[in-house]
């Protein structure tokens, strides 16, 4: 048992925050906000520093690395609420064709082109596979390849990968611009198939478990954003001839966030952990880091728009970006209702107290 | 450190484990056989009890053997506690010694107090309460008024006043508190830590009823309690800074143990796939509560793991400790209001059947967010101390 992270591990950490300090800030968000299409910098910078190619084979030109090592970083592009596809790319997209990419259909063939691409290029990929045909999917507007599900009229299920020049996507707004949605035209090919069948539900459903904890991670990123923002206007902002931040309701406001955000940690940390292991009870470690980041991530959204009173109800003030994302992922992959319903099932149905762990 | 981040428990840790769930099997009563420690008789039994474990050396198993431990680490003390709740055995009447004088003891006792404090509190043989709370002195501690004066004469100390809601204060043989030594300076200083007998001459002990109608707590009364030297625990007029070191264990690592939750979590589960099969649409209606209530458990015990993580890497827990205490007593509130939901117009039934722990259990719950410190007085610690704000 040793729940800490590695120091190269803070390191890397430390590296990506450095660097999105300088090419992500509020500055840049509201540049995107203006025209989402443009391409910054910054995702080859992160490409770089070997954090989009993080997942993909070290032969395919990536560090071969897993989720434990990836959540840190997510946090980080939480924290500045970066507008690249990270999560999409490098926690969904390249271990989904990884896993699925050793079939023999056409785009099985084109797996080991993409992951390179990812890794050397920083291709980017939206995946909407828990989308039903016709709903929107982050990110699809302006990606260089989008993974979708569908059902087979016999029931199987699918897994297809759209590359951009295949596919007609119809922008959605979103209260988020730079979220991206939008609507991929499209209907299921031989030649867009990439697995299907009982390999490909069992590549489904991880990719639904692994999104649960990235997005955790985001949202853990966006809360201490959130939450230091505020403490550091409430330091500030006199009322009353004195800090706001001295008056005891605005304290219990901040306090109690801060408390759900320092518990919901350990589930994202521990969640990555169990999926990289592979530990029996891994989908329910997923469902209760989402469902804890989501309750910490909206909390500390309601806490942080009300300590900042009018200000923050403007579009002048930062908060509203940090805001606008929370919301957006609070929903995304499963809200907190929807996991505990999942866990609960998984409780009624199997082990229900802590195991122990030696033949986990 | 280099060592990978992994969740499992080590062989040898799960060894412990094994040993420990063996012994418990064979030796544990059955679940709530023993009659409640906050009655005369049923405190009685429960000393038995430690002192069936101490000869087996279950007692205190992260101890110096010399002691009576095991001299086993903070992680096969949280695998020791999981077993211990999973065998629903009973509740510690030695807790206030064991898990917070203890702890206090390592840190600033001499040797001698170690050695003459230590085993029988091990053994259950001396039990302690907390003397901290007095009538005028809640949340504002430093307020207390209760005084100790030196006398060459006695040759220690001179002990008067008044303390009160002294968990287990009504059968306990020993008390620690805080006496006011030097009452000209600032509040915080002039504080002294004593270890009192309360068989000595001049203790009044007033047991006092609680909300479930069991003498749960006392109050206490001095009147010229004369107190040895020996029996000051860390220096005279720093009794604040112990103090704290003692509210920490009671808020942070050592009182509350995941597994405390995590098994009435498990429980609750079983609750309500009992209740499923009785009347599925009502207990349904609680089905998010129920989860909501397993996944605090959960993330409690995941927390502390990462807390104990830190702890043996050297790291300490400073107002960290707050948060935790208002995370274990509102997870225990969830989980006994769920359960009671679950429960609907059974829920009130009081006494024998086996859902009776549940009702006890929220009972018991209720007085979480105001013993360790409110949380009110908690949250105040968490937005001064860990996000900066400032006091006032
Ligand atoms: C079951 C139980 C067991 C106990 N066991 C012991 C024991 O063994 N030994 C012992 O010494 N004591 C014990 N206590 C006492 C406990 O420590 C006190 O109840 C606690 O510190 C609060 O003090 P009080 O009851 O005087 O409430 P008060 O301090 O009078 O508080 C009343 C209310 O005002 C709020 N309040 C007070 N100050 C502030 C503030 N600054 N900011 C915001 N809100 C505030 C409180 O949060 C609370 O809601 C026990 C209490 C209970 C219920």
């Amino acid at each position: 048992m040793h729940f800490a992270f590695t120091d190269q591990q803070l390191g890397f950490r430390d590296a990506v925050r450095q660097l999105l300090a300088k090419e992500c800030t509020t500055a840049d968000l509201r540049t995107a906000y203006e025209d989402p299409s443009a391409r910054p910098a910054r995702w080859h910078s992160l490409a770089g520093l070997g954090v989009v190619g993080l997942t993909a084979p070290e032969a395919a030109g990536g560090l071969g690395l897993g989720l434990v090592d990836l959540v840190l970083l997510l946090e980080e592009a939480g924290r500045v609420a970066l507008p690249e596809p990270l999560t999409d790319t490098t926690a969904l997209a390249v271990p989904l064709l990884v896993e699925l990419g050793a079939g023999t259909t056409p785009a099985a063939g084109r797996v080991g082109a993409w992951i390179e691409a990812v890794a050397r290029g920083g291709l980017a990929a939206a995946v909407g596979t828990d989308r039903a045909p016709g709903d929107a999917v982050a990110g699809a507007d302006g990606a260089d390849l989008v993974v979708l599900a569908s059902v087979a009229a016999d029931g199987t299920p699918e897994v297809h990968v759209l590359d951009a020049g295949a596919v007609a996507v119809e922008p959605v707004p979103s209260l988020d611009p730079t979220r991206r949605l939008g609507r991929p035209v499209w209907s299921p090919t031989s030649d867009t198939l990439l697995g299907s069948g009982p390999e490909a539900a069992t590549a489904l459903s991880r990719t639904a478990d692994r999104a649960a904890v990235a997005v955790g991670a985001e949202l853990l990123g966006l809360a201490e954003a959130l939450l230091g923002r505020a403490a550091a206007y409430a330091k500030e902002r006199q009322q009353f001839g004195r800090p706001i931040g001295s008056f005891q309701a605005v304290k219990h406001l901040l306090a109690g966030a801060q408390v759900r955000l320092e518990f919901a940690r350990p589930c994202v940390y521990g969640a990555a952990w169990a999926l990289d292991v592979g530990t029996p009870d891994s989908s329910r470690a997923a469902s209760v880091a989402k469902a804890y980041a989501s309750e910490a991530g909206l909390e500390a959204a309601r806490v942080a728009l009300q300590v900042h009173g009018a200000i923050g109800y403007t579009w002048e003030c930062d908060v509203h970006l940090f805001l606008k994302r929370t919301w957006a992922l609070a929903e995304a992959w499963g809200s907190a209702a929807d996991h505990r319903a999942r866990l609960l099932d998984s409780l009624l149905a199997g082990p229900r107290r802590p195991q122990g762990s030696a033949t986990a | 450190m280099d060592q990978p981040l992994d969740l499992r428990f080590t062989d040898a840790e799960e060894a412990f484990r094994a040993e420990a769930r063996r012994w418990l099997a064979s030796h544990a009563p059955p679940p709530r056989a023993l009659p409640s420690l906050d009655t005369a008789e049923g405190f009685e039994a429960h000393r038995s009890w430690e002192r069936e474990m101490a000869a087996d050396r279950w007692s205190v198993v992260s101890w110096p053997e010399e002691y009576g431990g095991r001299g086993v680490g903070l992680l096969e003390w949280l695998v020791f506690e999981e077993e211990y709740w999973r065998a629903e055995a009973p509740l510690r009447v030695s807790q206030n010694g064991i898990f917070l004088l203890a702890p206090t003891l390592f840190e600033f006792g001499t040797a001698e107090q170690r050695a003459r404090f230590l085993p029988p509190m091990a053994t259950g043989d001396e039990i302690w309460c907390q003397g901290w709370s007095e009538p005028d002195a809640g949340s504002d501690l430093a307020g207390i008024r209760s005084r100790a004066r030196r006398s060459d004469a006695e040759g220690g100390w001179v002990l008067t006043g008044q303390k009160t809601w002294a968990s287990r204060g009504a059968f306990a043989e020993w008390c620690f508190g805080l006496f006011r030594t030097d009452p000209d300076a600032e509040r915080h200083r002039g504080l002294t830590y004593f270890l009192v007998d309360l068989a000595s001459p001049g203790v009044t002990v007033r047991p006092i009823p609680q909300l479930d109608g069991e003498t749960g707590f006392a109050e206490l009364f001095f009147e010229e309690v004369v107190v040895p030297d020996a029996q000051v625990l860390g220096e005279v007029d720093r009794g604040w800074n112990v103090a704290m070191a003692t509210a920490g264990s009671e808020r942070g690592l050592s009182l509350r143990s995941p597994a405390r939750y995590t098994e009435a979590a498990g429980r609750l589960v079983d609750l309500y796939q009992h209740g499923l099969a009785r009347d599925p649409e009502r207990t349904r209606r609680s089905a998010d509560a129920v989860a909501q209530a397993w996944m605090d458990a959960e993330a409690y015990r995941l927390h502390t793991l990462w807390t104990a993580t830190r702890v043996l890497e050297g790291g300490s827990v400073g107002a960290e400790a707050s948060a935790n205490k208002i995370h274990w007593s509102e997870t225990d509130l969830a989980i006994h209001r769920a359960a009671l939901a679950v429960l609907g117009p059974e829920a009130e039934v009081h006494g024998g059947g086996v859902d009776a722990p549940w009702l006890d259990g929220f009972l018991f719950a209720l007085a979480g967010p105001i013993y360790a410190g409110t949380n009110e007085v908690q949250r105040n610690v968490v937005a001064e101390r860990l996000l900066g704000l400032p006091r006032g």
